[in-house]
């Protein structure tokens, strides 16, 4: 009881981005508090910063930050749709809308922001609209569905985003921009120039230096937009994204210090004018200033947790440079991009046919960078950035950061970055931490990632980690071991070019003349699937069955007893009642457990090594191929039922399901893959979480690559939009016969991509832009490979020989009376130790067939 | 150690051998099972340097509880020829019956040898 009594209690207005990261490291802190969340909104923290995904498919789930579930693990206390109206500092508690009350200790307001709405006369119809919460975009969703034509007002960061949703539901979509120019906090003029001709060029209107002075009932449309020139623009919808305002309405009711244009003043410990009240994020104001990134917000909520438990921790501003992708141009803004620190010189370089320009903002000694602007390329904002954050002293000749890459560029190693330098700004995570990470046993851009967080954020910084990761690496002779086990000092991909470039066949060949010893049960199995991947050749030929793990030998997964599960190929989930009937009839007679499986299609277990041919003779007889649920290779291609029957559904999704399940069939690679393909967003077949996912829409399919389920689930990423079919089936053959050749063994594809440097980007560079040149040879050796396809039962039952090795004995037809079932559920299933030893008569007879 | 001793007990005595198959029955670089006196034997064919060799264990998992090595990957632990358990992929040393992941684990050898085209193993 006293320890209960004892326990500070924290209450926490706000459950936006950094409210919850609030709620996240206090819980993490171990301190002896008791935290009370009370949300405004129905729904948890979500992600904020990806809420334009929304609109290519992402749910509400998909950018939730937590759940219930773990707030009541942590033992926080959540109120949702809990709108606090008062402050009783006198008393520490505060009053919500519906009269409940709540007493602090400390009481943290995490209020964010709202967005601005212009004064406009009319902008309070019911097609105007704002951009700032799920439920905004839902409202906007429905009105884009009854509208032809949408206008946002505001050409900023947002509003930018906020066009590239309404371009996606298919608007004609205009920006009105009341600036000269795109994104004015961030760009100068030059640079919002070429912005706004790329943007433009992807069928997005833009007209700047336009103040809107009414709205009215329009002639084509539902309303016109009348500006101060006299012009007029029709539009069924208007978004505004004007710019947002910090939510400081309990601060100014509860008479906090207030800045002259809003924001609740908190000093370097985000503490407010009252020593209980901390206030964090965007409805903060340090030195008269607001921050509207979610970066210093997370440091805000880190700072205010130090200071409740006794830490020291301060918030000395932010760096607000940013680096993002607006409608598929790159965009960068580092420190000063203005050039308003006084003496400042700067560097330009303007390519316009490629729509590239590039501003490099340097001191009048030209010793520091101060600041810069990148717009169509930023491959030097990581560099530009460090060498800003860190005031690293700039080359001989400066512009060559900026210029397109000649040999005398001179890359910032990682090497010259300060212990001190963040490498990760979203997590906070400096070059130290990476430096201790590995220091305490990580030796892989994964581990360190797991580890520190570091690039689990934007993402942005996944080229400079591996970089930092790399040389630390490196510079401790940690010569990462690549090789497979002590029989090759080799890799997988290595070894993977040894067999294609020799036109190696054999795994013997390949030891002589690139290995010792006698190999082991890590080099057999990954060489077999190599000469699998490359000549596809059948699994079971004498020279390579020593290869196999015992589940490719008797193509069947070996269960704890040293039985075997049978699983026929389903194409698609699509089965006829016949084959339905087969396999019970089969299951029946040999007496095998039936499960259906997660991937559409049926398990028979406790099959015996010696029934194994049998029962597969009587499945290809009926039509069934072999599953290969034992192999490292194709598994399903789950789908749902599609535009066939669904009233939802865009597109055939089971036709396709099993054309690319028929297609794939056999394809042996590094690790198991899985697809699945939906019908529509609704996105029935979960093919976010596969390999490779295929949603279709309206006007094709959506490729979603890398996801994966299991011990370490990941979401597929969105890789390409509305393809045709053929297209759709060419990248799938590229994607997979990347990885095929280049993964290591067992990768699965997504840790697969996150190693690869550039991650998806460079996957989507290959594989779309044909970046290594080497799309023709992946399809080729696609194509080669599903040529060559046979299904191993088929080929396995008819051959005498290979019937042979199906035998517990070779010098007798006894059974292995080791195996026993009891009865569970009206099936079998393997007797425990202890009812072997309690006696025989109780289990079900082995001589069944 | 129960390990050694095993492998001690199992060889000089006066083994009574038992013709199980014939040479083509074996698979080079894998393993059969043979029944020999109601014991289940591993018994696995490696080319090593070019000549053939013959070994033979008991085929139960002492530690997966099941009748399987003999279906496990062959391979070689510093030159030591080993099979890996396909269930849980603990090695055992096929000359010693060692196992090396666990100290005080191993299985049973046993003799076996190779007259003309026969093969046989000795209890």
């Amino acid at each position: 009881m006293t320890s209960l009594e004892s326990k500070t209690q924290i209450v926490v207005v706000g459950n936006g981005m950094v409210g919850h990261h609030f709620v996240e490291q206090l819980h993490q802190s171990d301190a002896n508090v008791e935290i009370t969340v009370l949300c405004g909104e129905s729904r948890l923290a979500y992600d904020r910063v990806y809420l334009s995904s929304f609109f290519s498919g992402a749910s509400a789930d998909d950018l939730a930050l937590t759940t219930p579930a773990q707030y009541a693990e942590w033992g926080v206390n959540v109120v949702t749709n809990a709108l606090v109206t008062d402050i009783d500092r006198d008393n520490n508690k505060v009053m919500t809308s519906e009269g409940q009350v709540f007493s602090y200790d400390k009481l943290v307001l995490a209020t964010g922001s709202y967005p601005f709405v212009p004064p406009i006369p009319g902008n309070d119809q019911e097609h105007c609209l704002v951009y700032r919460t799920i439920d905004d975009l839902l409202a906007i969703e429905a009105s884009a569905a009854v509208s032809k034509v949408g206008v946002v007002v505001g050409g900023g960061l947002l509003g930018l985003e906020a066009a590239n949703a309404l371009k996606q539901a298919g608007l004609d979509t205009h920006v009105v921009e009341f600036a000269p120019q795109l994104m004015a906090v961030q760009l100068n003029q030059a640079g919002g120039n070429v912005l706004k001709d790329k943007i433009e060029a992807l069928g997005v209107t833009v007209h700047t230096q336009k103040a809107t002075q009414t709205i009215e009932a329009g002639d084509t449309c539902r309303y016109k937009m009348v500006f101060a020139d006299g012009t007029v623009l029709e539009t069924d919808m208007i978004l505004f994204s004007a710019g947002i305002r910090p939510s400081d309405q309990l601060g100014r009711k509860s008479a906090l210090t207030l800045g002259e244009r809003g924001g609740i003043v908190i000093d370097n410990h985000c503490v407010t004018s009252d020593p209980n009240i901390y206030a964090v994020g965007e409805c903060a104001l340090w030195d008269n200033k607001t921050f509207g990134l979610v970066a210093p917000g997370y440091t805000m909520a880190r700072t205010a947790v130090s200071h409740i438990t006794g830490g020291d921790a301060e918030f000395t501003g932010a760096d607000m440079s940013t680096k993002l992708k607006l409608m598929g141009v790159e965009v960068g803004s580092i420190g000063d991009a203005h050039e308003r620190t006084e003496g400042a010189l700067s560097y330009t370089y303007l390519n316009q046919p490629e729509g590239v320009y590039k501003k490099l903002v340097v001191d009048s000694e030209q010793k520091y960078v101060l600041g810069a602007v990148l717009v169509g390329d930023t491959s030097d904002y990581d560099t530009l950035l460090q060498y800003a954050l860190n005031s690293i002293e700039l080359p001989e000749h400066p512009e060559s950061l900026i210029l397109p890459s000649s040999d005398a560029a001179p890359a910032l190693g990682a090497d010259a970055l300060p212990d001190s330098a963040s490498i990760c700004s979203c997590l906070n995570v400096t070059k130290g931490d990476i430096v201790s990470a590995i220091e305490g046993g990580c030796c892989s851009v994964a581990d360190v990632k797991g580890e520190t967080k570091a690039s689990t954020g934007c993402g942005g910084c996944a080229a400079l980690l591996k970089n930092v990761v790399d040389s630390e690496l490196e510079k401790r002779g940690v010569e990462v071991s690549k090789a497979i086990c002590e029989h090759f000092n080799h890799t997988r991909q290595e070894l993977f070019h040894l067999v294609k470039v020799n036109g190696i066949r054999t795994f013997d060949e390949l030891l002589e003349q690139h290995g010792e010893g006698l190999g082991c049960e890590i080099c057999k199995p990954a060489v077999g699937s190599i000469l699998a991947s490359v000549y596809n050749d059948y699994i079971l030929k004498a020279s390579h069955l020593p290869l196999q793990d015992t589940n490719d030998i008797y193509l069947g997964n070996m269960q704890k007893d040293g039985t075997y599960s049978v699983v026929p190929r389903v194409p698609g989930g699509e089965i006829t009642p016949e084959k339905l009937i087969l396999l019970g009839e089969v299951a029946k007679e040999y007496n095998l457990y039936t499960k259906i499986t997660g991937g559409q299609r049926i398990d028979l277990f406790g099959a015996r090594v010696e029934h194994l041919p049998d029962i597969w003779e009587k499945l290809v007889a009926g039509g069934f191929e072999t599953g290969h649920a034992y192999a490292k290779a194709l598994r399903t291609v789950k789908s749902c039922v599609g535009s066939t029957w669904c009233r939802y559904g865009v597109q055939d999704s089971v036709g396709t399901a099993i054309d690319l399940e028929n297609r794939y069939k056999g394809l042996r690679a590094p690790h198991k893959i899985k697809f699945a393909v939906s019908g529509c967003t609704r996105e029935c077949a979960e093919a976010q979480s596969k390999d490779i996912g295929v949603i279709a829409t309206e006007q094709g399919w959506n490729l979603y690559v890398c996801g994966n389920g299991g011990m370490k689930p990941r979401h597929a990423d969105l890789f390409a939009t509305d393809l045709d079919t053929e297209t759709l089936i060419k990248y799938i053959d590229r994607v997979l016969m990347f990885y095929v050749k280049t993964a290591d063994r067992l990768q699965r594809t997504s840790v697969w991509m996150d190693n690869l440097e550039g991650g998806l980007a460079y996957l989507q560079d290959v594989v779309i832009n044909d970046a290594l040149g080497i799309n023709g040879e992946l399809e080729a050796q696609m194509d080669a490979v599903v040529d060559a396809y046979q299904c191993e039962w088929k080929t396995t039952i008819e051959n005498p020989e290979s019937r042979k090795r199906f035998r517990q004995f070779v010098n007798s037809n006894a059974s292995d009376t080791n195996i026993q079932f009891v009865s569970e559920r009206g099936q079998v299933r393997p007797a425990t130790e202890a009812e072997k030893v309690a006696g025989k008569d109780q289990f079900i007879p082995v001589s069944m067939v | 150690m129960s390990a050694a001793q095993n492998v001690m007990a199992s060889e000089p005595q006066q083994v009574q051998w038992h013709y199980v198959c014939e040479t083509n029955d074996l698979v080079t670089n894998s393993g059969v099972c043979a029944l020999v006196d109601s014991q289940q034997v591993a018994i696995y064919s490696l080319k090593i340097n070019g000549e053939t060799q013959v070994f033979a264990i008991s085929n139960y998992d002492p530690i997966g509880k099941a009748n399987v090595l003999y279906r496990g990957l062959l391979g070689s632990i510093g030159g030591a020829p080993v099979v890996a358990s396909p269930l849980y992929k603990e090695h055992y040393f096929l000359e010693t019956g060692l196992c090396k992941e666990h100290d005080d684990v191993s299985v049973t050898t046993y003799a076996v040898k190779v007259e003309g085209d026969k093969v046989f193993v000795g209890v």
